[in-house]
């Protein structure tokens, strides 16, 4: 058959006939196209997620004839005559499938974006083998992803809906009160089960147009000349753009505005925008990228921080490239080094990582009848969007709409503008909606990292262990563009020296530009870089002065007295002795087994060694030093007796919707079920600021509870006349509002309140305590999280494989809010940093990113988690929601230097550069041995 | 990639002038596991002919003293073959490590030889068993079957003997297992960055009465353009009773003759002449007892 698309060009299709979710269905689709885009576009079965294009990451995996594919390699026409089942089929009869529920009920959702993969794959495994081991589970979703989970609650949801009793045992917090303190499923669950749940890529408006960007490709040159003239003369293309068409600011830029829009003078990484293009379809869009002619004059390449600070580095910025200087001092350090015994030095490497998110950056834009421009997008920040896009318009942000979508994960890789501003450009230039979703290979090239840091660490001590000083010098390579890194590097600057208490510190740290892929926030901010420096070199120090590296903690340990670094008084919630202290005991019970020692053989397994490693950290809450960290809420009860609580702040599957409900629910006695949480719309929802710096709990958490306080004051003013009792002697609990033994519901009250013609709709605008700048001293941030772990290693003698088996953590995060949602961002931290200890690695040379794929970025999959034994500590933060501070990032912080202490435990190998590379390790581990034989 | 049409054929014949009646701008696909993911197929082919669905050719049997295994068949079915596991333990071992489940169920093992890479776990397995390949083609009317023993299929890395776009790779096949023979396939990953093996080695050894080796191939990769047989340590190997001393000699020898090389982001040529004989060791161990525990079954 042949068909005349719209750009006149005749296109072959072919029948395809094949049941779907149990239905016949026959359907013509192009020869070229793949069973993810048949299902997803053309039968609209958007549960099928599409994650990489390259059989890599296994969440678009539907099952064909009961065995599981990946579906975005596989061909559409090779399902001819098979029985092919997707999410959507799974529930029967509004029966939730037992995957399903399970995945729901151990908090196996959480941004929702591989779940259908997971489950898919999950089924498949679950309907040849009804009784799998835990081997069998992991064998079996080896090559399907999550980037949230950690995998921990995956693999008891399985275990589970295969009716073993696998149920997650979590960790005891304090006793919970009516809502608070619960371990409730996520409100958003139900529809990330099923499928139903939308990300941008699943909207489609009619008539949109698709959108494709072209990239520099080269990581420094000047832009001698743009000709767009034969990409403009392809049939189907629709708009063209160059700077020339950035009606407003040419830069953007969440702190420095120096990114441009499209790129005008120069472009200074191969990730660099430099054309836009609108058409009716995405390969037309493709097509015409490579009609655009740009001639380049190529520019000398900085490749790495320390250099890019040489006199004679090329200029990556006309101002130069040194982004900022952050400087840390406290006491006399040259004092503090002479008062040591012993003093260690080392100089220590991160690698740049990449977030992984799986869902990758999509924006749409439009322009609606009154001529504002709405932009759909998953982004961390929506009101920053929305300044950022109206200045590159040149129009007031009253004229801009950023409409939040569900968000395929973040982890800080969503807060910097990605496709924004171009789709509200092509909106606005063709007066159709404009879809720009990126290829994984794009989303790699194109989106800040984490930074790499390149660190020189002294520490001084008395003989005892007690810390006399620290020095530290930092060099981060902030790459192309500031992004956040002057607050990346001052968090890792600050942080430096640790959650312990030092009389003299020095700390210089240098964000520098290069050529570099941008790199800016990443879940841990500096901190997971920091960590790994400084609690190397303590461990180096227990080593050489023959101490326990516990015991030397906890002398130094961070406590209520204590000063840090930037001459803050620690004046209350500190948990991170506790902390130490159930970690140290939980590692006894262990060590017992092993004759107490933390380096073992297993007589069952020759060549191989075990040992523990151990290592604390510390994180800020909220934003800090002097920033206004504000957060606005809105609450609206219902005469139905529901309330809505609405803030533009991101759930990136962190768990903030549930967190948000259940703060309401609490202080308005209601169910939990009856709270609906409406995120991220800048015409219906005020302003829950940026979702960094693990914040959301502590500030949208203090704001929805003030404004439900606020609402409960209201609305007992009116049930206190329908009850004739004092307003101050009522409870609302259960959804009733009480005097004594009279009740009335708390939707009649909502009813009356609008008899009487009030509006039951309030906000609340929140403001964290005041902080200081740095070098101000007072308080630098609200609160900070704690966190120790101990992480078990196996390392193969024979061919420097590492793993990770067993991590005993603890952490201070003030209050479970969500003791369920809690713990999974803890087995998501933590996997996610064995990842950073042991496989994650964004490789780039002289500017040019070699992980262009999935294929060549290798994050933790299932086998790679651990047994995970977690504490939880409530050592409260007095202005935190019911004491609740942030807990994003704090676990995802201290495995990395656990794991490679216990390397050093094992081996006698000192690990200085991220991922350890079992190659190296190997190398080292045998030079190290005849070292010794030669002695 | 864009290409105006996929065929399905049900026969070797049609598959086979399919392509004679493109005149090279079709190309054969198997799974397209490896095909699909590499962006660099500029310009697309006109057609593909995808080969699984040719109805005798999506199985696994036994004829004439041969284990013949369809060019439809994937690396999952392989995993789960009586047959396979009976006389072939080493491309079960091999084929149940490459990708995950999604990949082995569609992937094809043809596909995998095809490819031709030095370091495809598939084709060290099956060169190990002596394998052969029936290549078909279309010579006008008539079509050609051509047995070719599996070294011929490989000229360089990633560069196959084969013309995709007019020949068929139709089946593979390896000798039944003989009395006391037994085979193993063992490699090491890198947890970092590309994800292609460092290193895979495949041991097939038979024994005499005595215990003494009768027979041995021994092959590995990347340790040459093409998957690698060690002919030097299997020469030296044949005829001798197996203790640990002449194991790690067998293993210098190894590395006598492999020649490893530096794949930037991947391995040194150092770390991988470690962990050779380390493979060769456990390889060979399990190789050793299946030798000695099994009798040829059916």
């Amino acid at each position: 058959m042949t068909q005349t698309t719209t750009n006149g060009k005749m296109t072959h299709t072919a029948s395809l006939t094949f049941t779907v979710n149990g239905r016949p269905v026959t359907v013509d689709v192009r020869p070229s196209a793949f069973l993810a885009e048949v299902l997803r576009e053309q039968l609209g079965l958007t549960g099928v997620k599409i994650g990489c294009n390259e059989a890599e990451c296994g969440i678009c995996t539907v099952l064909v004839d009961g065995a599981p594919v990946n579906s975005c390699i596989y061909p559409a026409l090779k399902a001819n005559g098979a029985r092919v089942e997707t999410i959507e089929g799974l529930a029967r009869g509004g029966q939730l499938h037992p995957l399903q529920q399970a995945f729901i009920e151990q908090g196996a959702v959480q941004c929702g974006f591989c779940t259908p993969g997971l489950i898919m794959t999950a089924k498949a495994l679950l309907d040849a083998n009804p009784n799998p081991s835990e081997d069998d589970i992991k064998h079996a979703l080896k090559d399907t992803y999550c980037r949230c989970t950690g995998y921990v609650s995956v693999i008891a949801a399985i275990k589970q809906a295969a009716g073993q009793n696998g149920h997650l045992a979590l960790p005891e917090t304090r006793p919970p009160l009516n809502v608070v303190g619960k371990p409730l499923p996520r409100p958003d669950a139900v529809a990330k089960v099923t499928g139903a749940a939308k990300y941008t890529d699943d909207y489609v408006f009619p008539g949109m147009l698709h959108a494709c960007t072209l990239r520099a490709g080269i990581p420094h040159a000047r832009i001698a000349r743009i000709d767009t003239s034969k990409a403009k003369a392809l049939p189907g293309v629709v708009a063209v753009l160059t700077h020339e068409d950035v009606p407003g600011a040419k830069n953007h830029g969440l702190v420095y505005a120096d990114w441009p829009v499209l790129c005008y003078d120069k472009v200074r990484y191969v990730g660099d925008a430099v054309a836009i293009v609108a058409a009716e379809t995405r390969e037309i869009a493709e097509q015409a990228l490579r009609l655009i002619e740009v001639e380049y004059e190529p520019l000398p390449v900085v490749d790495d921080p320390v250099k890019a600070l040489a006199p004679d580095a090329p200029k990556v910025h006309e101002s130069g490239n040194l982004l900022k200087h952050i400087h840390v001092e406290k006491g006399d350090v040259e004092r503090g080094l002479a008062e040591a015994d012993v003093i260690i030095e080392g100089e220590y490497e991160t690698a740049t990582t990449e977030h992984a998110f799986l869902e990758p950056e999509c924006a749409i834009g439009r322009v609606t009848d009154d001529g504002r421009v709405e932009v759909y997008v998953g982004s961390q920040i929506p009101y920053a969007d929305r300044k950022q896009i109206a200045a590159a318009l040149g129009v007031p942000e009253s004229q801009v709409r950023v409409i939040g979508t569900l968000i395929g994960g973040g982890f800080g890789g969503k807060e910097d503008i990605a496709g924004q501003i171009h789709v509200a450009l092509l909106a606005r230039a063709t007066g159709r909606p404009v879809k720009m979703l990126y290829r994984r290979s794009e989303s790699l090239i194109f989106h800040p990292k984490r930074h790499a840091v390149k660190f020189k660490v002294k520490v001084g001590a008395k003989r005892d262990g007690t810390f006399t000083a620290m020095r530290i010098e930092l060099w981060g390579d902030t790459g192309a563009y500031a992004s956040l890194g002057d607050k990346v590097m001052t968090r890792a600057a600050t942080h430096a020296s640790g959650p312990y208490e030092v009389p003299h510190v020095k700390i210089d740290c240098y964000a520098a530009y290069t050529n570099n892929v941008p790199a800016g926030a990443f879940r841990g901010f500096g901190v997971t870089q920091s960590c790994f420096a400084i609690e190397s070199a303590i461990d180096e120090l227990a080593h050489r002065l023959n101490l326990d590296p516990i015991e030397v903690r906890r002398k130094n340990a961070l406590r209520v007295g204590s000063v840090t670094n930037t001459g803050a008084l620690i004046r209350e919630s500190c948990g991170l002795l506790t902390c130490i202290e159930k970690v140290a005991d939980a590692l006894n019970d262990d060590l017992a087994q092993a004759q107490g020692s933390w380096v073992f053989r297993r007589p069952d397994k020759p060549n191989r060694v075990y040992a523990w490693g151990f290592a604390a950290a510390y994180k800020n809450t909220g934003l800090g030093g002097g920033a206004n960290d504000c957060s606005t809420v809105e609450v609206e009860a219902f005469s139905n007796g529901s309330v809505e609580v609405r803030t533009s702040a991101a759930e990136i599957g962190q768990g903030l919707v549930g967190v948000l409900a259940s703060i309401a629910a609490e202080e308005l006695g209601l169910p939990y079920e009856r709270v609906h949480v409406l995120l991220s719309d800048t015409d219906l929802t005020p302003d829950g600021g940026p979702t960094t710096a693990s914040r959301q709990t502590y500030v949208t958490g203090n704001a929805a509870r003030l404004a439900s306080i606020k609402l409960r004051q209201q609305l007992a003013a009116v049930a206190a006349e329908m009850l004739d009792a004092p307003a101050d002697a009522l409870t609302f609990c259960d959804g009733q509002v009480r005097a004594g033994d009279r009740a009335v519901s708390f939707a009649e009250v909502v009813q009356q309140a609008h008899a009487e013609g009030q509006s039951t709709r309030l906000s609340h605008l929140y403001e964290a305590p005041k902080t200081q700048p740095l070098g101000a001293g007072g308080d630098m941030h609200v609160a900070f999280s704690y966190a120790a772990q101990a992480a078990l290693v196996e390392v193969n003698e024979l061919t420097g494989e590492v793993a990770c088996l067993k991590v005993i953590s603890a952490t201070d995060v003030g209050r479970a809010i969500n003791p369920l949602a809690l713990q999974g961002q803890i087995d998501g931290g933590i996997v996610m940093c064995i990842g950073n200890a042991l496989t994650e690695e964004f490789i780039q040379e002289k500017g040019i990113p070699y992980t262009d794929r999935l294929a060549r970025y290798k994050m933790p999959s299932i086998r790679h988690t651990p047994e995970i034994v977690s504490f939880i500590v409530e050592d409260a933060a007095a202005d935190g929601p019911y004491g609740a501070k942030g807990v994003g990032e704090i676990s995802s912080i201290p495995t990395t230097p656990a794991i490679t202490n216990a390397i050093y435990a094992a081996t006698g190998v000192r690990v200085r550069r991220l991922p350890v590379d079992q190659d190296w390790l190997l190398r080292t581990m045998k030079a190290r041995r005849q070292r010794v034989n030669a002695k | 990639m864009s290409w105006n049409d996929y065929f399905m054929p049900k026969t070797l014949e049609e598959a086979a002038r399919l392509l004679a009646a493109h005149g090279g701008r079709a190309r054969v696909i198997g799974g397209g596991t490896d095909y699909f993911v590499d962006e660099a197929h500029q310009p697309a082919p006109e057609a593909l002919v995808d080969v699984t669905r040719i109805a005798d050719l999506r199985g696994i049997w036994e004829e004439e003293g041969y284990v013949v295994i369809g060019c439809g068949v994937s690396h999952a079915q392989i995993v789960a073959s009586p047959l396979v596991q009976a006389h072939g333990a080493a491309l079960v071992e091999a084929c149940g490590q490459i990708g995950g489940p999604q990949v082995r169920n569609v992937a094809t093992l043809a596909g995998n030889i095809a490819h031709a890479l030095p370091a495809a776990d598939g084709a060290i397995a099956l060169l190990a068993l002596d394998g052969e390949a029936l290549i078909a083609w279309a010579d006008g009317d008539a079509v050609v079957r051509e047995w070719r023993p599996l070294p011929q299929l490989f000229r360089g890395p990633g560069q196959s003997a084969i013309d995709s776009t007019r020949q068929v790779l139709a089946a593979l096949r390896f000798p039944v297992r003989a009395p006391s023979e037994g085979s193993a396939f063992a490699r090491v990953m890198r947890p970092q960055g590309v994800a292609l093996p460092i290193m895979g080695l495949a041991a097939r050894v038979r024994l005499r009465a005595d215990g003494a080796i009768a027979d041995i191939r021994v092959t590995l990769g990347p340790a040459a353009p093409t998957p690698f047989r060690a002919q030097a340590t299997e020469a030296y190997l044949r005829g001798r009773m197996l203790d640990a001393l002449t194991l790690r000699e067998a293993g210098e020898m190894l590395l006598g003759e492999a020649h490893p090389r530096t794949s930037p982001h991947r391995a040194t040529a150092e770390y991988r002449r470690e962990v050779i004989p380390v493979l060769f060791q456990e390889a060979m161990g399990r190789a050793l007892q299946r030798a000695a525990a099994l009798e040829v079954s059916a």
